[in-house]
């Protein structure tokens, strides 16, 4: 009896949260989707969801998430790859993580005056001889600066894989007569698959919905998922339509999650946990 | 374990440098006393003190921390209830559907948290403002505590509670002496995640925030938005220096913590 009581004590304040910002958020998204400016029950969001503005959008949104997370992945296993490496590797790594402690908005900022036209970059590009280029506002930048933001986040969880892995396995694999390459293909990368994929899982998600980098640095140029929600909710007050995004945008997040979800410890290897 | 090579540190040095440069690019010149982050004129402490002059700064700077601390200790309150909740769930399938409810807020992009939030109070009538932006952040804060939670648990032998038990142990006993200094480590990081999250937080605030209250990423994000100004800069180095601080201040107390117990495991 006693037990009971103090269990429900437990669950109660969890479970009421768990209600009211978990669940009722995602069915208020839902239902907000299904209206128009002015109240009327319509399944038009829908309808112009599907038009070729928002196709487009979604496209191209999901290519800046590729992109993004093709890069951060390209830099990030080698950089995790060679940090288990070093001597000290908890200090290392440490010091990747140091720099995702430091504001978005400020990391974010600080490339506004190195890529700027009297910024430091264009300054060395007049030196080599290439001359000023507008790096700001362009793809390249939006790019750049969103890998930048997302390779702690992705050389975390890889790290975290490759420590775990016994270098035993890699012995044997060369006492078996392996090669550096085959050792990586046949050994290391499948044994730390679970790894990139909850570094996969942290970026592309997250690459789909940013804003405030495709504002501030890529002057509007590109617009991702989440600036499209943001500009709905904030600037055009339309709320039905910009839930009618967020609910294409959830069901991504889901469709992506089962993809990258690791069958085997599931809750702890989200990558999030920096 | 055999030493890298040349290229492979010339490699890690190049992401090293990149992943400082801005940072440090930020701080050097808010020594600058010319305008702008690119002729460096000569040394002052200018913008500095700018900083420490303004008064509406400073209040969101308060704004910000007395946000991060409340939401941090409200979500650890909660999210250790929830580690524990779902710890004594003997119903397995239960446990897994409550751990991906627990997830999916994690996983959640801002924006969509932002919005759906901004839906919720709009229509359950909380103000935009300080109440709307401290509950936001603590419910995207309680999933992350409870994660923190959640393997200390787990990693903690079950027959120390029934020998507790046995002993003659009240439930409260085996709470207060048994179970909650056994997840210490657990509950530390899980507040302190929680502060950083929300210390960091952009996304979900811009769209709770309203127009009377302001945290230091919105107000950046403004000022940010209207072009460059050394007062940010000078900002980034005192949170540059204070973000380190905490850091390590973090990590030995962590050591600290983790001591005891790491002898025994390994």
């Amino acid at each position: 009896m006693k037990n009971n009581r103090l269990r429900s004590f437990y669950t109660i304040p969890y479970t009421a949260w768990i209600l009211l910002f978990v669940i009722a958020p995602i069915a208020l998204i839902v239902y907000y989707s299904f209206f128009d400016l002015t109240g009327n029950f319509t399944l038009s969001n829908y309808k112009s969801f599907f038009s070729s503005v928002y196709l487009k959008l979604t496209i191209s949104s999901f290519w800046y998430a590729f992109l993004i997370t093709l890069f951060s992945l390209l830099i990030s296993y080698p950089t995790a790859y060679l940090i288990t490496k070093t001597k000290h590797k908890q200090l290392w790594l440490l010091l990747i993580i140091i720099p995702s402690w430091i504001n978005l908005l400020l990391k974010t900022y600080a490339f506004i005056g190195l890529m700027g036209l009297y910024g430091p970059i264009n300054a060395l590009l007049e030196v080599v001889g290439i001359g000023k280029q507008q790096i700001l506002f362009t793809d390249f930048s939006y790019v750049f600066v969103s890998v930048y933001i997302f390779i702690p986040f992705m050389i975390l969880p890889i790290f975290n894989a490759l420590d775990k892995l016994n270098p035993v396995l890699i012995d044997a694999s060369r006492d078996l007569g392996a090669n550096s390459w085959t050792t990586f293909k046949r050994v290391i990368w499948p044994l730390t698959i679970n790894g990139v994929k909850s570094g996969i899982q942290v970026v592309f998600i997250p690459a789909l919905s940013l804003f405030m980098i495709t504002r501030l640095i890529a002057g509007n140029k590109v617009i991702t998922l989440g600036t499209a929600i943001e500009q709905q909710f904030l600037v055009t007050q339309n709320w039905g339509m910009g839930s009618t995004i967020a609910v294409f945008l959830i069901l991504f997040m889901f469709i992506i999650m089962s993809f990258t979800t690791g069958k085997e410890r599931g809750a702890t290897g989200n990558g999030k946990n920096r | 374990m055999e030493r890298i090579g040349k290229l492979p540190k010339l490699y890690l040095t190049v992401v090293f440098i990149i992943l400082y440069a801005p940072i440090f690019y930020l701080i050097f010149y808010s020594f600058n006393s010319g305008g702008g982050m690119s002729d460096f004129e000569s040394f002052t402490w200018e913008h500095y003190a700018a900083v420490f002059e303004d008064k509406r700064l400073i209040v969101i700077v308060l704004n910000t921390i007395i946000i991060a601390l409340l939401s941090a200790l409200a979500s650890t309150a909660i999210g250790v209830i929830g580690a524990l909740a779902i710890y004594f769930m003997r119903n397995k399938k239960m446990r897994n559907a409550v751990l991906s409810l627990n997830n999916i807020l994690m996983v959640s992009p801002d924006v969509i948290i932002g919005a759906s939030f901004l839906i919720l109070f709009t229509m359950i009538g909380v103000k935009l403002g300080f109440a709307s932006v401290l509950i936001s952040h603590i419910a995207f804060s309680i999933p992350i505590v409870v994660i923190m939670v959640l393997p200390k648990l787990s990693e903690m032998n079950p027959t120390l509670i029934d020998a507790a038990r046995d002993l003659g142990a009240t439930s409260k006993d085996i709470m207060t002496r048994v179970i909650l200094p056994f997840i210490k480590p657990g509950i530390f990081a899980g507040f302190f995640l929680a502060l950083t999250y929300s210390l960091d937080d952009f996304a979900v605030t811009f769209f709770v925030t309203g127009n009377g209250f302001s945290t230091l990423s919105v107000e950046i994000y403004s000022m940010a938005r209207t072009g460059i100004s050394l007062t940010i800069n000078a900002l980034s180095g005192i949170i540059f220096v204070v973000t380190v601080g905490l850091v390590l201040g973090y990590y030995a107390l962590n050591r600290k913590l983790k001591a005891p117990l790491a002898g025994v495991k390994k």
